[in-house]
């Protein structure tokens, strides 16, 4: 289908595309990769009045290192994170979960970014910005701001973004030594999006996990994390049955949905198997 | 309207475009590559596959505002001078269609999957095509034509070899 109208405009700045987000109004959209935005508009589900296109904006790819942590600019491709050497070093788990994201002629126009600021809760990035505590910088003509990830995603498609917020990329506290971490999901063989996912990463020191983070994915409007799962592990042996006894409490807190891949009662199965698969995976360092 | 410049297979356009045409409906209705098919308007089927300065990208979801200043390459600009590329030409002798619906998109694919791996496992190709659908499910066929191309790409042809 053809899309509906839209003025088009395309910044080469950061600088230009905030100032045309803040003229714009409520009724623009920022194309990022387009990956998940293009088919919305073809299926007219979408009806922006203009479109701020940053595929120009060349300082919004750059990955790097700020202040100790990983800096990823909104812009940088799935296909560009999942190869990035200090991704791979410090954020293996967004490396790991970015591979699972449709398909490579996807990954090569997706964007980290974007897929977070879509809040997709099928995407597979949101849990995992949760689970490691990322913050979100987003810039306007009134300033920046930084998000934590816990306040990021607000409900179903809605992030804590205003109308004229830009998304300029996410901060990931590095995962020092000790730190191992794993991204699993269930999904349709035709379709990568989550039925659900579980995003992982454990500290282990002298046999016991130390430290957890986990969040789910598609268990709600929005990603959550297992907090009942973190405490419950926290200081146990790194065994088959404590992960077992913990992941039975990975559907606690939830919302799951009921769509036509599966019911609420089927996710909270999924939920407790894949939690279990997860942190086992992440637990062997 | 934007005017854009851009190269498909080799041959610079400049074209006044409205901002939603889709880059798929361009090279089909405006330059008449015809090669280039629709398939699910959703992203899924990857039947719309062409080269994006090199890299693979479903041309349904892409604007063709955003080609601007960029290279196109689609099932029609592969091989020269009447002669098959090599992944055509393995998708022949292997039999790697029945429709032949998925198959542009299939070839522009498994070339940029040899791109980034030039040896890939059966496991590999499956996964570096998953972004494709087949719906007569040849899917047997697509991986072993993929192989062959992938063994035959990474030979220097023979007229080439020095005497």
């Amino acid at each position: 289908m053809i899309p509906p109208t839209f003025d088009y405009i395309r910044p080469s700045s950061i600088e230009e595309a905030v100032s045309a987000l803040s003229q714009a109004g409520e009724d623009a959209k920022v194309l990022a990769g387009g990956q998940s935005l293009m088919p919305l508009l073809r299926l007219r589900l979408a009806y922006p009045d203009a479109l701020i296109d940053l595929d120009r904006v060349e300082s919004l790819r750059q990955i790097r290192s700020e202040n100790g942590d990983l800096f990823i600019g909104a812009m940088a491709t799935h296909h560009q994170v999942v190869r990035d050497p200090l991704v791979l070093e410090h954020a293996p788990l967004i490396a790991k979960a970015t591979a699972t994201v449709a398909d490579p002629a996807v990954r090569h126009r997706g964007t980290f970014g974007g897929s977070l600021a879509h809040a997709d809760p099928a995407g597979d990035l949101p849990a995992v910005a949760l689970a490691l505590d990322a913050v979100f910088v987003v810039r306007s003509v009134r300033g920046d701001r930084e998000i934590p990830a816990a306040d990021f995603f607000v409900d179903w498609m809605t992030s804590a973004m205003e109308p004229d917020e830009l998304l300029i990329g996410v901060r990931v506290p590095k995962l020092g030594p000790g730190w191992g971490a794993h991204y699993e999901k269930f999904h349709r063989t035709a379709q990568a999006w989550a039925i659900v996912g579980v995003a992982c990463a454990v500290r282990r020191e002298r046999g016991a996990i130390e430290d957890a983070r986990v969040a789910l994915t598609n268990m709600g409007p929005a990603p959550v994390r297992a907090t009942e799962v973190e405490r419950f592990i926290e200081g146990r042996s790194v065994s088959e049955n404590s992960f077992r006894a913990a992941s039975e409490r990975a559907a606690e807190g939830t919302e799951p949905p009921g769509d036509l891949h599966g019911s609420p009662e089927y996710r909270t199965h999924l939920a407790r198997v894949l939690t279990a698969r997860a942190l086992t995976a992440a637990a062997a360092v | 309207m934007p005017r854009i410049r851009v190269e498909v297979d080799g041959v610079t356009y400049e074209d006044d475009v409205e901002p939603r045409l889709l880059l798929v409906h361009y090279l089909r209705d405006r330059l008449g590559k015809v090669g280039t098919p629709i398939g699910c308007d959703t992203t899924n089927c990857g039947a719309c596959t062409v080269l994006f300065d090199g890299m693979s990208v479903k041309s349904c979801s892409v604007l063709a505002v955003q080609a601007d200043g960029r290279g196109i390459t689609t099932v029609e600009g592969l091989g020269t001078d009447g002669t098959n590329h090599p992944m055509q030409r393995a998708f022949h002798e292997e039999h790697a269609l029945q429709c032949g619906f998925c198959t542009p998109g299939m070839i522009l694919a498994s070339i940029d999957l040899l791109r980034e791996n030039a040896d890939p496992s059966e496991e590999e190709i499956r996964e570096g095509l998953e972004g494709n659908l087949c719906r007569c499910t040849g899917y047997q066929n697509i991986v072993r034509a993929v192989r062959k191309a992938a063994d035959e790409m990474r030979q220097p042809a023979q007229s080439e070899v020095a005497p």
